[in-house]
Protein backbone atom coordinates (compact mmCIF):
# COMPACT_ATOMS: atom_id res chain seq x y z
CA UNK A 1 0.00 0.00 0.00
CA UNK A 2 2.88 2.60 1.18
CA UNK A 3 5.19 1.09 -1.19
CA UNK A 4 3.02 1.66 -4.56
CA UNK A 5 3.64 5.25 -5.86
CA UNK A 6 -0.04 6.17 -7.02
CA UNK A 7 -0.87 9.86 -6.86
CA UNK A 8 -2.52 11.19 -4.64
CA UNK A 9 -5.36 13.27 -4.60
CA UNK A 10 -3.82 16.08 -2.42
CA UNK A 11 0.46 15.96 -2.48
CA UNK A 12 2.06 17.01 0.82
CA UNK A 13 4.09 19.66 -0.82
CA UNK A 14 7.87 21.20 1.46
CA UNK A 15 7.92 23.55 4.25
CA UNK A 16 7.51 26.56 3.70
CA UNK A 17 5.42 26.38 0.64
CA UNK A 18 1.32 27.73 1.21
CA UNK A 19 -0.99 25.39 -0.42
CA UNK A 20 -4.32 27.30 -0.52
CA UNK A 21 -5.71 28.04 3.33
CA UNK A 22 -9.69 27.51 3.07
CA UNK A 23 -12.05 29.53 4.59
CA UNK A 24 -14.57 27.86 7.23
CA UNK A 25 -18.26 28.37 6.91
CA UNK A 26 -20.32 27.19 10.29
CA UNK A 27 -23.87 28.15 9.54
CA UNK A 28 -27.44 27.23 12.19
CA UNK A 29 -24.92 24.35 12.76
CA UNK A 30 -27.30 21.88 15.03
CA UNK A 31 -26.17 17.91 16.52
CA UNK A 32 -28.30 15.88 18.23
CA UNK A 33 -27.51 12.36 19.62
CA UNK A 34 -29.46 9.44 21.31
CA UNK A 35 -28.25 9.24 24.30
CA UNK A 36 -27.64 5.32 25.26
CA UNK A 37 -30.77 6.01 27.33
CA UNK A 38 -32.74 6.40 23.68
CA UNK A 39 -33.69 9.55 24.56
CA UNK A 40 -32.63 12.73 22.22
CA UNK A 41 -29.80 15.35 23.48
CA UNK A 42 -28.91 18.45 21.99
CA UNK A 43 -25.04 18.73 21.69
CA UNK A 44 -24.96 22.29 19.34
CA UNK A 45 -27.99 24.30 18.73
CA UNK A 46 -27.90 27.19 15.91
CA UNK A 47 -23.87 27.34 15.66
CA UNK A 48 -23.04 30.04 13.11
CA UNK A 49 -19.44 31.37 12.79
CA UNK A 50 -16.85 31.89 9.90
CA UNK A 51 -13.08 31.20 10.13
CA UNK A 52 -11.32 33.28 7.37
CA UNK A 53 -9.15 31.39 5.27
CA UNK A 54 -5.91 31.40 7.17
CA UNK A 55 -7.02 32.32 10.75
CA UNK A 56 -6.40 31.39 13.72
CA UNK A 57 -9.60 31.15 15.48
CA UNK A 58 -9.78 29.66 19.75
CA UNK A 59 -13.17 28.03 20.98
CA UNK A 60 -13.38 28.46 24.34
CA UNK A 61 -16.49 27.62 26.75
CA UNK A 62 -17.16 25.45 30.15
CA UNK A 63 -17.00 21.61 30.31
CA UNK A 64 -19.85 19.76 27.48
CA UNK A 65 -20.77 22.84 25.46
CA UNK A 66 -20.13 21.17 22.70
CA UNK A 67 -16.93 22.15 21.29
CA UNK A 68 -15.60 19.13 20.54
CA UNK A 69 -18.74 17.93 18.66
CA UNK A 70 -18.14 21.97 16.34
CA UNK A 71 -14.39 19.87 15.54
CA UNK A 72 -15.78 16.67 14.22
CA UNK A 73 -18.42 18.09 12.10
CA UNK A 74 -16.21 20.11 10.52
CA UNK A 75 -13.69 17.07 10.08
CA UNK A 76 -16.22 15.42 8.14
CA UNK A 77 -16.47 12.67 10.87
CA UNK A 78 -19.64 13.21 12.16
CA UNK A 79 -22.61 14.31 10.09
CA UNK A 80 -24.91 17.36 10.84
CA UNK A 81 -28.36 16.85 12.03
CA UNK A 82 -29.16 20.64 10.93
CA UNK A 83 -27.36 23.50 9.28
CA UNK A 84 -24.17 22.77 6.87
CA UNK A 85 -20.22 23.05 7.45
CA UNK A 86 -18.54 24.29 4.31
CA UNK A 87 -15.03 24.35 3.48
CA UNK A 88 -13.54 26.73 0.85
CA UNK A 89 -17.10 26.74 -0.73
CA UNK A 90 -17.93 22.91 -0.44
CA UNK A 91 -20.41 21.40 2.08
CA UNK A 92 -19.14 19.22 4.07
CA UNK A 93 -20.20 15.34 3.46
CA UNK A 94 -17.42 12.92 4.27
CA UNK A 95 -13.95 13.41 5.54
CA UNK A 96 -12.78 17.29 4.69
CA UNK A 97 -9.46 17.34 2.33
CA UNK A 98 -6.83 18.49 3.63
CA UNK A 99 -7.85 18.43 7.15
CA UNK A 100 -5.28 17.53 10.26
CA UNK A 101 -6.65 16.71 13.65
CA UNK A 102 -4.69 17.26 17.03
CA UNK A 103 -6.02 15.65 20.16
CA UNK A 104 -5.16 16.21 24.05
CA UNK A 105 -4.12 12.70 24.12
CA UNK A 106 -1.16 11.84 22.06
CA UNK A 107 -3.25 10.38 19.02
CA UNK A 108 0.62 8.55 18.36
CA UNK A 109 0.84 5.29 17.57
CA UNK A 110 2.71 3.63 20.12
CA UNK A 111 3.86 0.83 17.94
CA UNK A 112 5.34 3.10 15.43
CA UNK A 113 8.61 5.06 15.83
CA UNK A 114 8.71 8.50 16.00
CA UNK A 115 9.57 8.73 12.08
CA UNK A 116 6.90 6.01 11.36
CA UNK A 117 4.15 8.08 13.28
CA UNK A 118 5.20 11.28 11.48
CA UNK A 119 5.28 9.52 8.23
CA UNK A 120 1.72 8.19 8.62
CA UNK A 121 0.50 10.86 7.07
CA UNK A 122 2.05 11.37 3.75
CA UNK A 123 1.62 7.38 3.18
CA UNK A 124 -2.07 7.37 3.82
CA UNK A 125 -1.90 9.86 0.82
CA UNK A 126 -0.13 7.20 -1.62
CA UNK A 127 2.65 8.65 -1.14
CA UNK A 128 6.30 6.60 -1.74
CA UNK A 129 7.90 5.61 1.65
CA UNK A 130 11.32 6.97 0.51
CA UNK A 131 9.60 10.64 0.10
CA UNK A 132 7.32 10.02 2.98
CA UNK A 133 10.49 9.54 5.00
CA UNK A 134 12.37 12.59 3.35
CA UNK A 135 9.85 14.24 4.22
CA UNK A 136 8.86 13.13 8.00
CA UNK A 137 12.85 13.48 8.65
CA UNK A 138 12.21 17.02 7.32
CA UNK A 139 9.57 17.52 9.79
CA UNK A 140 11.53 16.00 12.65
CA UNK A 141 14.22 18.47 12.21
CA UNK A 142 11.79 21.20 12.12
CA UNK A 143 9.81 20.58 15.32
CA UNK A 144 13.40 19.80 16.86
CA UNK A 145 13.75 16.24 17.38
CA UNK A 146 16.66 15.00 15.02
CA UNK A 147 18.31 12.06 16.52
CA UNK A 148 15.13 10.52 18.18
CA UNK A 149 13.53 8.91 15.20
CA UNK A 150 13.91 5.56 16.12
CA UNK A 151 12.70 5.92 19.54
CA UNK A 152 9.04 4.83 20.70
CA UNK A 153 6.43 7.26 21.82
CA UNK A 154 6.65 6.13 25.51
CA UNK A 155 10.34 6.80 25.06
CA UNK A 156 9.78 10.20 24.71
CA UNK A 157 8.47 13.29 27.32
CA UNK A 158 5.08 14.55 27.49
CA UNK A 159 6.15 17.62 25.18
CA UNK A 160 8.08 15.31 22.78
CA UNK A 161 5.40 13.15 22.25
CA UNK A 162 3.50 16.56 21.59
CA UNK A 163 6.09 18.02 19.02
CA UNK A 164 5.62 14.45 16.97
CA UNK A 165 1.86 14.85 17.44
CA UNK A 166 2.34 18.31 15.80
CA UNK A 167 4.73 17.64 12.91
CA UNK A 168 2.29 14.29 11.99
CA UNK A 169 -0.54 17.29 12.14
CA UNK A 170 1.52 19.47 9.73
CA UNK A 171 3.51 17.26 7.36
CA UNK A 172 0.42 17.18 4.65
CA UNK A 173 0.51 20.80 4.69
CA UNK A 174 -3.24 20.75 5.76
CA UNK A 175 -5.77 23.71 5.02
CA UNK A 176 -7.36 23.17 8.24
CA UNK A 177 -5.50 22.46 11.57
CA UNK A 178 -8.43 21.16 14.40
CA UNK A 179 -6.90 21.15 17.42
CA UNK A 180 -9.02 19.92 20.68
CA UNK A 181 -7.16 20.79 23.45
CA UNK A 182 -3.72 20.02 22.69
CA UNK A 183 -1.82 21.09 25.15
CA UNK A 184 -4.68 20.35 27.98
CA UNK A 185 -2.51 18.03 29.58
CA UNK A 186 0.92 19.64 29.88
CA UNK A 187 3.10 21.44 32.62
CA UNK A 188 2.63 24.87 32.33
CA UNK A 189 6.15 25.42 30.99
CA UNK A 190 6.16 22.75 28.84
CA UNK A 191 3.07 24.42 27.49
CA UNK A 192 4.29 27.45 27.07
CA UNK A 193 6.81 26.22 24.92
CA UNK A 194 4.41 24.04 22.78
CA UNK A 195 2.56 27.50 22.17
CA UNK A 196 5.16 29.31 20.95
CA UNK A 197 6.57 26.71 18.20
CA UNK A 198 3.00 26.47 17.29
CA UNK A 199 2.46 30.25 16.53
CA UNK A 200 6.34 29.82 14.47
CA UNK A 201 5.32 26.93 12.80
CA UNK A 202 1.47 28.34 12.38
CA UNK A 203 2.90 31.37 10.95
CA UNK A 204 4.89 29.99 7.81
CA UNK A 205 2.25 27.76 6.90
CA UNK A 206 -1.06 29.59 7.68
CA UNK A 207 -3.73 26.93 7.75
CA UNK A 208 -7.02 28.04 9.10
CA UNK A 209 -6.95 26.93 12.53
CA UNK A 210 -9.75 26.10 15.11
CA UNK A 211 -8.04 25.27 18.46
CA UNK A 212 -10.35 24.08 21.18
CA UNK A 213 -9.11 25.11 24.98
CA UNK A 214 -9.95 25.67 28.43
CA UNK A 215 -7.66 28.09 28.93
CA UNK A 216 -8.18 31.83 28.17
CA UNK A 217 -4.59 33.04 28.84
CA UNK A 218 -3.43 30.62 25.62
CA UNK A 219 -6.61 31.39 23.92
CA UNK A 220 -5.63 34.97 24.05
CA UNK A 221 -2.04 34.63 22.93
CA UNK A 222 -2.80 32.49 19.98
CA UNK A 223 -5.62 33.25 17.96
CA UNK A 224 -7.13 35.86 15.94
CA UNK A 225 -10.47 35.50 17.10
CA UNK A 226 -11.92 33.82 20.72
CA UNK A 227 -15.07 32.80 20.31
CA UNK A 228 -17.09 31.46 23.25
CA UNK A 229 -19.33 28.97 23.76
CA UNK A 230 -22.37 28.18 26.67
CA UNK A 231 -23.15 24.92 27.54
CA UNK A 232 -26.51 22.54 27.34
CA UNK A 233 -27.37 23.18 24.53
CA UNK A 234 -23.77 24.49 22.97
CA UNK A 235 -24.37 28.03 21.12
CA UNK A 236 -22.40 30.76 20.59
CA UNK A 237 -22.22 33.53 23.01
CA UNK A 238 -19.30 35.81 21.81
CA UNK A 239 -16.81 36.56 19.75
CA UNK A 240 -14.45 38.60 20.25
CA UNK A 241 -11.41 39.79 17.18
CA UNK A 242 -7.73 39.87 19.09
CA UNK A 243 -5.71 42.62 17.62
CA UNK A 244 -2.42 41.47 18.95
CA UNK A 245 -0.06 42.12 16.33
CA UNK A 246 1.98 39.36 14.70
CA UNK A 247 4.18 37.99 14.56
CA UNK A 248 3.68 37.85 18.40
CA UNK A 249 6.84 36.06 19.48
CA UNK A 250 7.29 34.43 22.39
CA UNK A 251 4.42 33.65 24.67
CA UNK A 252 4.98 34.29 27.96
CA UNK A 253 6.48 37.44 27.66
CA UNK A 254 3.29 38.57 25.63
CA UNK A 255 1.23 37.58 28.45
CA UNK A 256 2.48 40.46 30.19
CA UNK A 257 1.76 42.94 27.59
CA UNK A 258 -0.82 46.21 28.21
CA UNK A 259 -3.53 45.15 25.67
CA UNK A 260 -3.38 41.25 26.14
CA UNK A 261 -4.52 41.66 29.61
CA UNK A 262 -7.10 44.41 28.77
CA UNK A 263 -8.37 41.28 26.06
CA UNK A 264 -7.99 38.98 28.63
CA UNK A 265 -10.08 40.62 31.26
CA UNK A 266 -13.01 41.37 29.15
CA UNK A 267 -12.99 38.19 27.77
CA UNK A 268 -13.47 36.72 31.26
CA UNK A 269 -16.04 38.97 31.76
CA UNK A 270 -18.63 37.11 29.39
CA UNK A 271 -16.71 33.63 29.96
CA UNK A 272 -16.93 33.76 34.22
CA UNK A 273 -20.95 33.67 34.15
CA UNK A 274 -21.14 30.73 31.67
CA UNK A 275 -18.40 29.06 33.95
CA UNK A 276 -20.49 29.80 37.34
CA UNK A 277 -23.47 28.49 35.52
CA UNK A 278 -22.06 25.38 34.34
CA UNK A 279 -20.23 24.58 38.04
CA UNK A 280 -23.63 25.57 39.62
CA UNK A 281 -25.68 22.76 37.41
CA UNK A 282 -22.81 20.15 37.86
CA UNK A 283 -22.52 21.32 41.65
CA UNK A 284 -26.60 20.67 41.62
CA UNK A 285 -26.28 17.89 39.93
CA UNK A 286 -23.69 16.43 42.73
CA UNK A 287 -25.71 17.14 45.33
CA UNK B 1 18.47 -2.72 24.82
CA UNK B 2 16.00 -3.41 27.98
CA UNK B 3 18.88 -4.51 30.23
CA UNK B 4 21.08 -2.10 29.14
CA UNK B 5 18.31 0.76 30.42
CA UNK B 6 17.47 -1.26 33.43
CA UNK B 7 21.33 -1.33 34.54
CA UNK B 8 21.64 2.44 34.39
CA UNK B 9 18.66 2.43 36.12
CA UNK B 10 19.91 0.27 38.73
CA UNK B 11 22.94 2.26 38.88
CA UNK B 12 21.64 5.73 39.44
CA UNK B 13 19.26 4.48 41.49
CA UNK B 14 22.37 2.85 43.55
CA UNK B 15 24.03 6.54 42.96
CA UNK B 16 21.67 8.04 44.51
CA UNK B 17 21.59 5.88 47.56
CA UNK B 18 25.38 6.36 47.74
CA UNK B 19 25.06 10.28 47.58
CA UNK B 20 22.45 10.10 50.44
CA UNK B 21 24.62 8.50 52.84
CA UNK B 22 27.42 10.67 51.68
CA UNK B 23 30.11 7.72 51.14
CA UNK B 24 32.78 8.25 48.77
CA UNK B 25 32.53 5.16 45.97
CA UNK B 26 34.11 5.23 42.15
CA UNK B 27 31.69 4.48 39.56
CA UNK B 28 33.43 0.95 38.64
CA UNK B 29 32.47 -0.26 42.72
CA UNK B 30 28.86 0.66 42.09
CA UNK B 31 29.14 -1.44 38.60
CA UNK B 32 30.64 -4.40 40.56
CA UNK B 33 28.34 -4.12 43.81
CA UNK B 34 25.35 -4.14 41.45
CA UNK B 35 26.18 -7.12 39.54
CA UNK B 36 27.34 -8.66 42.89
CA UNK B 37 23.77 -8.48 43.80
CA UNK B 38 22.29 -9.35 40.67
CA UNK B 39 24.14 -12.94 40.95
CA UNK B 40 23.28 -13.12 44.54
CA UNK B 41 19.52 -12.89 43.98
CA UNK B 42 19.71 -15.84 40.96
CA UNK B 43 21.56 -17.61 42.99
CA UNK B 44 19.44 -18.04 45.65
CA UNK B 45 16.05 -17.93 43.59
CA UNK B 46 17.76 -21.15 42.11
CA UNK B 47 18.53 -22.29 45.71
CA UNK B 48 15.07 -22.16 46.61
CA UNK B 49 13.96 -24.06 43.09
CA UNK B 50 16.16 -26.46 43.87
CA UNK B 51 14.79 -27.05 46.91
CA UNK B 52 11.19 -27.23 46.06
CA UNK B 53 12.00 -29.83 43.60
CA UNK B 54 13.44 -32.09 45.98
CA UNK B 55 10.65 -31.62 47.92
CA UNK B 56 7.97 -32.41 46.12
CA UNK B 57 9.54 -35.74 44.16
CA UNK B 58 11.92 -36.81 47.17
CA UNK B 59 8.69 -36.86 49.19
CA UNK B 60 6.81 -38.08 46.44
CA UNK B 61 9.87 -40.95 45.51
CA UNK B 62 10.05 -41.72 49.74
CA UNK B 63 6.19 -41.78 50.46
CA UNK B 64 5.94 -44.59 47.58
CA UNK B 65 9.06 -46.14 48.66
CA UNK B 66 7.92 -46.83 52.26
CA UNK B 67 4.32 -47.49 51.29
CA UNK B 68 2.90 -45.01 52.81
CA UNK B 69 1.04 -43.98 49.01
CA UNK B 70 0.44 -46.81 46.64
CA UNK B 71 3.07 -46.83 44.40
CA UNK B 72 0.49 -48.80 41.67
CA UNK B 73 -1.99 -46.52 41.75
CA UNK B 74 0.40 -43.06 42.01
CA UNK B 75 3.78 -44.33 40.30
CA UNK B 76 6.79 -43.38 41.53
CA UNK B 77 9.58 -40.91 40.52
CA UNK B 78 12.20 -43.56 39.63
CA UNK B 79 9.76 -45.61 37.94
CA UNK B 80 8.68 -43.12 35.31
CA UNK B 81 12.03 -42.41 34.81
CA UNK B 82 12.57 -46.67 34.10
CA UNK B 83 9.12 -45.70 31.79
CA UNK B 84 10.32 -43.09 29.93
CA UNK B 85 13.99 -44.82 29.02
CA UNK B 86 11.92 -47.54 27.94
CA UNK B 87 9.46 -45.53 25.77
CA UNK B 88 12.68 -44.31 24.31
CA UNK B 89 14.92 -47.09 23.62
CA UNK B 90 12.14 -49.66 23.34
CA UNK B 91 9.41 -47.73 22.10
CA UNK B 92 6.12 -48.33 22.13
CA UNK B 93 3.59 -51.07 20.57
CA UNK B 94 2.85 -48.86 18.26
CA UNK B 95 5.62 -47.93 16.37
CA UNK B 96 9.52 -45.52 17.97
CA UNK B 97 8.24 -43.12 20.29
CA UNK B 98 9.07 -40.09 17.85
CA UNK B 99 6.63 -41.61 15.46
CA UNK B 100 3.87 -41.03 18.43
CA UNK B 101 5.40 -37.77 19.39
CA UNK B 102 5.66 -36.36 15.74
CA UNK B 103 1.83 -36.93 14.88
CA UNK B 104 0.58 -35.53 17.88
CA UNK B 105 3.10 -32.33 17.49
CA UNK B 106 1.28 -32.16 13.71
CA UNK B 107 -2.17 -32.17 15.32
CA UNK B 108 -1.34 -29.84 18.15
CA UNK B 109 0.66 -27.43 15.47
CA UNK B 110 -1.62 -27.39 12.76
CA UNK B 111 -5.02 -27.62 15.34
CA UNK B 112 -3.25 -24.34 16.91
CA UNK B 113 -2.33 -22.88 13.35
CA UNK B 114 -5.64 -23.34 12.18
CA UNK B 115 -7.45 -21.93 15.34
CA UNK B 116 -5.57 -18.82 15.36
CA UNK B 117 -5.83 -17.89 12.31
CA UNK B 118 -10.02 -18.63 11.82
CA UNK B 119 -10.23 -16.37 15.27
CA UNK B 120 -7.85 -13.55 14.24
CA UNK B 121 -9.77 -12.83 10.95
CA UNK B 122 -13.43 -13.46 13.02
CA UNK B 123 -12.62 -11.36 15.92
CA UNK B 124 -11.03 -8.59 14.28
CA UNK B 125 -14.04 -8.98 11.55
CA UNK B 126 -16.80 -8.67 14.42
CA UNK B 127 -14.51 -6.47 16.17
CA UNK B 128 -15.08 -3.70 13.99
CA UNK B 129 -18.38 -4.46 12.74
CA UNK B 130 -21.04 -3.86 15.06
CA UNK B 131 -23.59 -5.39 12.99
CA UNK B 132 -21.90 -8.48 12.54
CA UNK B 133 -21.13 -8.73 16.23
CA UNK B 134 -24.73 -7.77 17.33
CA UNK B 135 -25.99 -10.86 15.16
CA UNK B 136 -23.14 -12.89 15.98
CA UNK B 137 -22.74 -12.46 19.59
CA UNK B 138 -25.56 -14.87 21.11
CA UNK B 139 -24.35 -17.82 18.99
CA UNK B 140 -20.90 -17.15 20.20
CA UNK B 141 -21.87 -17.11 24.15
CA UNK B 142 -23.98 -20.58 23.03
CA UNK B 143 -21.15 -22.14 21.61
CA UNK B 144 -18.81 -20.73 24.05
CA UNK B 145 -20.81 -22.13 26.70
CA UNK B 146 -21.08 -25.64 25.70
CA UNK B 147 -17.81 -28.34 26.79
CA UNK B 148 -16.35 -28.09 23.42
CA UNK B 149 -14.30 -30.93 24.36
CA UNK B 150 -17.50 -33.42 23.76
CA UNK B 151 -17.14 -32.28 19.90
CA UNK B 152 -14.19 -34.67 20.25
CA UNK B 153 -16.77 -37.61 20.05
CA UNK B 154 -18.86 -36.28 17.05
CA UNK B 155 -15.45 -35.52 14.92
CA UNK B 156 -13.99 -39.24 15.66
CA UNK B 157 -17.50 -40.59 14.66
CA UNK B 158 -17.96 -38.25 12.14
CA UNK B 159 -13.98 -37.92 10.27
CA UNK B 160 -12.65 -41.29 11.85
CA UNK B 161 -9.49 -42.14 13.67
CA UNK B 162 -7.05 -40.17 11.60
CA UNK B 163 -5.12 -37.15 12.45
CA UNK B 164 -7.87 -34.90 10.90
CA UNK B 165 -10.13 -35.01 13.87
CA UNK B 166 -7.84 -34.20 16.07
CA UNK B 167 -6.25 -30.90 14.30
CA UNK B 168 -10.33 -29.99 13.79
CA UNK B 169 -10.26 -30.06 17.66
CA UNK B 170 -7.50 -28.76 18.95
CA UNK B 171 -8.43 -25.70 16.33
CA UNK B 172 -11.87 -25.56 17.89
CA UNK B 173 -10.48 -25.01 21.51
CA UNK B 174 -7.73 -22.53 20.40
CA UNK B 175 -9.77 -20.79 17.88
CA UNK B 176 -12.38 -19.44 21.32
CA UNK B 177 -9.20 -18.63 23.57
CA UNK B 178 -8.12 -16.53 20.58
CA UNK B 179 -11.06 -15.25 18.84
CA UNK B 180 -12.48 -13.26 22.41
CA UNK B 181 -9.01 -11.56 22.63
CA UNK B 182 -8.78 -10.52 19.33
CA UNK B 183 -12.19 -9.39 19.46
CA UNK B 184 -11.71 -7.56 22.76
CA UNK B 185 -8.60 -5.82 21.24
CA UNK B 186 -10.36 -4.41 18.49
CA UNK B 187 -12.99 -2.68 20.30
CA UNK B 188 -10.20 -1.44 22.97
CA UNK B 189 -8.52 0.49 20.38
CA UNK B 190 -8.04 3.56 20.88
CA UNK B 191 -11.03 5.64 18.80
CA UNK B 192 -8.73 9.05 18.81
CA UNK B 193 -6.11 6.97 17.07
CA UNK B 194 -8.77 5.94 14.46
CA UNK B 195 -10.39 9.02 13.89
CA UNK B 196 -6.89 10.67 13.15
CA UNK B 197 -6.39 8.48 10.55
CA UNK B 198 -9.69 8.44 9.02
CA UNK B 199 -9.29 12.47 8.88
CA UNK B 200 -5.75 12.00 7.10
CA UNK B 201 -8.02 10.37 4.25
CA UNK B 202 -7.58 6.48 5.32
CA UNK B 203 -9.19 3.90 3.76
CA UNK B 204 -10.96 0.94 5.77
CA UNK B 205 -8.22 -1.43 4.87
CA UNK B 206 -5.48 1.03 6.25
CA UNK B 207 -7.57 1.58 9.19
CA UNK B 208 -6.91 -2.19 9.54
CA UNK B 209 -3.81 -2.28 8.60
CA UNK B 210 -2.02 0.50 10.70
CA UNK B 211 -4.39 1.04 13.59
CA UNK B 212 -6.97 -1.85 14.11
CA UNK B 213 -4.58 -4.65 14.00
CA UNK B 214 -1.26 -3.94 15.61
CA UNK B 215 -3.61 -2.29 18.68
CA UNK B 216 -5.55 -5.68 18.87
CA UNK B 217 -1.68 -7.52 18.47
CA UNK B 218 -1.40 -7.33 22.21
CA UNK B 219 -3.90 -9.02 23.12
CA UNK B 220 -3.81 -11.63 20.47
CA UNK B 221 -0.14 -12.14 21.32
CA UNK B 222 -1.55 -12.17 24.98
CA UNK B 223 -4.02 -15.27 23.98
CA UNK B 224 -1.29 -17.23 22.43
CA UNK B 225 0.12 -18.26 25.44
CA UNK B 226 -3.17 -20.14 26.79
CA UNK B 227 -4.55 -21.23 22.76
CA UNK B 228 -1.35 -23.47 22.92
CA UNK B 229 -2.10 -25.09 26.04
CA UNK B 230 -5.52 -25.73 24.72
CA UNK B 231 -4.03 -27.04 20.95
CA UNK B 232 -1.95 -29.57 23.45
CA UNK B 233 -4.83 -30.68 25.50
CA UNK B 234 -7.72 -31.03 21.76
CA UNK B 235 -5.27 -32.94 20.40
CA UNK B 236 -4.65 -35.61 23.57
CA UNK B 237 -8.18 -35.76 24.34
CA UNK B 238 -9.02 -36.99 21.11
CA UNK B 239 -6.15 -39.48 20.72
CA UNK B 240 -7.19 -40.72 24.14
CA UNK B 241 -10.79 -40.81 22.47
CA UNK B 242 -9.85 -43.01 19.46
CA UNK B 243 -6.79 -42.73 17.62
CA UNK B 244 -4.12 -45.23 15.89
CA UNK B 245 -1.13 -43.37 16.99
CA UNK B 246 -0.14 -40.13 19.24
CA UNK B 247 0.86 -39.32 22.81
CA UNK B 248 -2.65 -39.71 23.79
CA UNK B 249 -2.91 -43.58 22.27
CA UNK B 250 0.01 -44.58 24.59
CA UNK B 251 -1.87 -42.19 27.69
CA UNK B 252 -5.26 -44.44 26.98
CA UNK B 253 -3.25 -47.82 26.40
CA UNK B 254 -1.45 -47.23 29.56
CA UNK B 255 -4.32 -46.50 31.65
CA UNK B 256 -6.23 -49.93 30.61
CA UNK B 257 -2.69 -51.63 31.98
CA UNK B 258 -3.13 -49.82 34.80
CA UNK B 259 0.54 -48.34 34.42
CA UNK B 260 0.35 -44.93 36.11
CA UNK B 261 4.19 -44.81 35.26
CA UNK B 262 4.34 -44.39 31.48
CA UNK B 263 1.57 -41.81 31.88
CA UNK B 264 3.27 -39.53 34.03
CA UNK B 265 5.73 -40.42 31.28
CA UNK B 266 4.05 -39.11 28.44
CA UNK B 267 3.10 -35.93 30.86
CA UNK B 268 7.34 -35.18 30.91
CA UNK B 269 7.76 -35.33 26.99
CA UNK B 270 4.47 -33.66 26.27
CA UNK B 271 5.73 -30.67 28.71
CA UNK B 272 9.27 -30.39 27.74
CA UNK B 273 7.73 -29.77 23.70
CA UNK B 274 5.13 -27.27 25.20
CA UNK B 275 7.58 -25.53 27.00
CA UNK B 276 9.63 -25.18 23.85
CA UNK B 277 6.93 -23.72 22.10
CA UNK B 278 5.98 -21.18 24.77
CA UNK B 279 9.79 -20.39 24.57
CA UNK B 280 9.08 -19.54 20.79
CA UNK B 281 5.77 -17.69 21.29
CA UNK B 282 7.92 -15.47 24.01
CA UNK B 283 10.35 -14.68 21.12
CA UNK B 284 7.50 -13.53 19.07
CA UNK B 285 6.53 -11.63 21.62
CA UNK B 286 9.16 -9.70 22.21
CA UNK B 287 9.72 -9.15 18.68
CA UNK B 288 6.14 -8.07 17.99
CA UNK B 289 5.54 -5.58 20.78
CA UNK B 290 9.22 -4.36 21.07
CA UNK B 291 7.28 -1.04 20.88
CA UNK B 292 6.01 -1.87 24.62
CA UNK B 293 7.09 0.08 27.51
CA UNK B 294 8.76 -2.26 29.80
CA UNK B 295 7.67 -3.24 33.06
CA UNK B 296 8.31 -1.39 35.76
CA UNK B 297 9.14 -3.74 38.91
CA UNK B 298 11.71 -5.15 36.92
CA UNK B 299 14.14 -2.58 38.41
CA UNK B 300 14.98 -3.73 41.86
CA UNK B 301 16.46 -2.02 44.96
CA UNK B 302 19.97 -3.29 45.71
Amino acid sequence: MGDTDKTPSRTPVGPGVADDPARIEIVALTKRFLTPKGEPFTAIQDVSLTVEAGQFCAIVGPTGCGKSTTLAQVSGLERPSGGSVQVGGRIVDGITNGVSYMFQGDALFPWKTVLQNVMIGPVLLGTSKKKSMALAIDWLRRVGLTGFEDRYPHQLSGGMRKRVAMAAALINNPRILLMDEPFGALDVQTKAIMQTELLGLWEELRPSVLFITHDLDEAVALSDRVVIMTSSPGTIKDVFNIDLPRPRGDVQTLRHERRFIELQTQIWESLRDEVTRAYKRSAGVAA
Amino acid sequence: MIALVQQKAIVTSGAEAIVGSATQQSESDLQASARRTRTRNTFWVWVGRLILAIFVFGGWQLFTDLKWVDPFFYGQPSMVWDSLVNLFTKGTAFGSIWDQLWVTVQEALFGFLFGTIAGVISGILLGSNRYLSNVFSPYIKVLNSIPRIVLGSIFIVAFGLGIGPKILLAAVLVFFAVFFNAYQGVREVDQNLIANVRVLGASPLQIARHVTIPSAMTWIIASLHTAFGFAIIGALVAEVLGAQKGIGLIISQSQGRFDPNTVFACMAIIAVFTLGAEYLITLLERSVLRWRPPVRSESQPI
